[in-house]
């Protein structure tokens, strides 16, 4: 399952913030993107995720329903226990078992309570399990590692790495080291020019 | 599929506010009429078919925001967009239980608030089955205006706006039934026209609702 | 030979609009007072209804154009959603508070006449109805138009009500003919055009008619044209924050 990004262009609110995008996500690799707030990280995963369309360009994937995408909003229902919560994920994904994902963000002894009672680093824990049982080969995650603690970070970067190892792959925007063998791509010099146009085409993109 | 309608009722029981909430405003509505009109038993049993099915289309829309809005903004909804569920399924089961946690409840109520309104007896048996007939449609119809609105903050207003004009075949027809029952009159006809309509929403609008929702998302 | 898309380009739209807006505003309001001057001093009262009966010279273009500006609407909607041309989107967004305004004048204008014809201001006809509930659509149109801030999306989101709008509207005008129907013989609209009109009130409202179709015109495309220059003015202003 490669990933694959040519020569995309994605816009925020209609006006293009990222063109001539280019990589390819190989399985087993993982991308992490930089760059400055506002230069459009959330919004080539949201573009990558299909919940936006592309301005230009294209995303060649040999299978749509690889990616899975998680955001800073992690859908989590607040009277759902932890485990019905990440159930319903798993239905939905038609996989069966939650134990492996409980068992590997250390979620097992929090299964039964509420996921409103939990605080927000065990909230963004409960979100990246998900990941794992969504069964999806390519992920697209959204700064993962917002309000983790240290030992959750590590957490997290062994799931990565034994997400990586299986063959799967992983696009992600973030500032943090996860202490992981990463390729990174800096999104600053695909910054879209603000075209200087004088034709009316140019207000309606 | 089956797991949206399961969330979606369990978070609907579980959170208050969704399950008992429209019926009470049910009960509310039919309590004040007599209030309003005066406590005359001919006029009430006149307008008892009309004033139930106007309360029960208010406490349908009482619940509608929450349909989308509570899934937008915890991201759930980003979510089920690029789950293998089609998104056409997931507005037609948000409806489904949308119409099980609002519509049915008013649909077992109603005779009660029958009697309250001085309904002839043999009414009843119509109220019940224009209302079970018709609120399927009024769920639809809904979830179709909470997907138009689900990006607009405090939206419940326009939601209102837009979907009170779609509820007017629906409450024709439907009011017809319960009035015709009523009264001994024919309700074959207008019962087969509220079937019709029914059908048509439940049918086709789940796809025009998802359309919506994925320009929404973008 | 040129195709009729080249005006789905803004620029090329506007520069038609400069050009055809000032001859079809003087033909409009030239139609509208040589239609309502004729129509209102130089007709005869009617036999039966007197002086009351040359609202209609008010009453019935904008009737017509209530629901004409909605079918409008809806064809700008469908190309909008097919083609993707954004002038369609505008030119629909800019027809509907006409359209709206359209529907109350012919609501007052059919009170105003109702009163002494039948005795009441208004009746629960179907035709009134029907119109009451076509105005109820336009203010949804409208208020979803103006609620939602990203002009594209905003675009999607009403057509699709315009469509499904036009849907449930068609429903509601047989529901209502129903529904009336089954209550009681309604008070209805007996003057039909064709039969009853006479020629010397006939041509005087085909003039009238001809006035409010180039009314309905001239206003669409101006307010298509300032659309246009608000929406440009908008993506500038965005551009400039962002570099």
């Amino acid at each position: 399952m490669t990933l694959k990004v040519l020569d995309l262009g994605v816009s925020r609110g209609g006006v293009p913030v990222l063109e001539g995008v280019n990589f390819a996500v190989d399985p087993g690799e993982a991308i992490v993107l930089t760059g400055p707030n506002g230069v459009g990280k959330t919004t080539l995963l949201r573009t990558l995720a299909g919940l936006q369309p592309a301005y230009g360009g294209k995303i060649v994937v040999p299978d749509p329903e690889a990616m899975t995408y998680a955001a800073h909003a992690d859908g989590i229902k607040a009277v759902l226990s932890v485990a019905e919560n990440l159930m319903f994920w798993a239905k939905i994904h038609g996989t069966d078992g939650i134990d492996g994902a409980l068992e590997a963000f250390n979620l097992r002894d929090l299964a039964d309570r509420p996921a409103g009672s939990l605080s927000a680093g065990q909230k963004r824990r409960l979100g990246l399990a998900r990941l794992s049982v969504t069964g999806r080969p390519i992920w697209l995650l959204d700064e993962p590692t917002v309000s983790l603690d240290k030992a959750s970070v590590t957490l997290f970067g062994d799931v990565m790495r034994a997400h990586l190892a299986q063959g799967g792959s992983a696009v992600i925007a973030s500032h943090i080291d996860m202490g992981l063998e990463v390729r990174v791509i800096d999104l600053t010099p695909y910054r879209a020019r603000a075209k200087v146009s004088r034709d009316y085409d140019e207000a309606f993109l | 599929m089956i797991a949206i309608l399961t969330r979606d009722i369990r978070l609907a029981v579980r959170a208050g506010g969704g399950f008992g909430l429209g019926l009470a405003f049910f009960l509310i509505v039919v309590v004040l009429v007599p209030f309003a009109v005066g406590p005359e038993v001919r006029l009430l049993s006149t307008i008892a078919p009309g004033i139930l099915w106007i309360g029960a289309l208010l406490a349908c829309l009482l619940s509608l925001d929450r349909i989308f809005a509570l899934d937008r903004e915890d991201g759930s909804l980003d979510l089920l967009a690029t789950s293998p569920v089609p998104l056409e399924g997931v507005v037609a089961m948000k409806a489904l239980a949308h119409w099980i946690t609002t519509g049915l409840p008013l649909v077992v109520a109603a005779p009660v608030l029958g009697v309250l309104m001085s309904l002839p007896v043999e009414g009843f048996r119509w109220l019940v089955i224009s209302l079970a007939v018709g609120t399927p449609a009024l769920s639809t119809i809904g979830a179709f205006g909470a997907a138009l609105t689900v990006g607009i903050k405090r939206g419940g207003l326009l939601l209102s706006l837009l979907v009170l004009p779609l509820y007017v075949p629906t409450l024709i027809f439907g009011a017809e039934v319960a009035r015709a029952g009523a009264t001994g009159l024919d309700v074959e006809t207008p019962l087969v026209l509220l079937g019709a309509v029914t059908c048509v929403t439940v049918a086709l609008l789940p796809f025009a609702s998802a359309a919506v929702l994925r320009m929404n998302l973008r | 030979m040129a195709s009729i898309w080249e005006y789905a380009n803004p620029k090329k739209f506007t520069r038609t609009v400069d050009v055809l807006l000032p001859p079809v505003a003087v033909l409009a309001v030239l139609a509208l007072v040589t239609g309502l001057v004729w129509g209102f001093f130089f007709t005869p009262d009617d036999y039966k209804q007197g002086s009351t009966v040359k609202i209609i010279y008010l009453h019935v273009p904008s009737a017509l154009l209530a629901i004409n500006a909605w079918l409008m609407m809806l064809v700008a909607s469908l190309i909008w959603l097919i083609r993707r041309h954004h002038v369609s989107a505008l030119a629909a967004r800019a027809a509907a508070p006409v359209g709206a305004v359209m529907t109350v004048i012919a609501l007052v204008t059919g009170a105003i006449w109702g009163q002494p014809m039948w005795g009441t201001w208004w009746a629960w006809d179907p035709r009134l109805t029907s119109f009451l509930i076509l105005f109820l659509f336009y203010l949804g149109y409208i208020a979803l138009w103006s609620a939602i801030e990203n002009d594209d999306t905003a675009a999607d989101l009403t057509s699709v009500l315009c469509l499904v709008g036009s849907v449930f509207a068609i429903l509601s005008r047989y529901a209502v003919n129903f529904w009336n129907q089954g209550l009681h013989q309604g008070a209805s609209l007996s003057l039909d055009k064709e039969e009853n009109v006479a020629d010397v009130f006939y041509f005087p409202l085909l003039v009238c008619i001809g006035g409010f179709v180039l009314l309905f015109v001239a206003l669409v495309l101006l307010r298509t044209r300032t659309e246009i220059r608000a929406r440009r003015t908008r993506a500038l202003l965005a551009r400039e924050r962002m570099t």
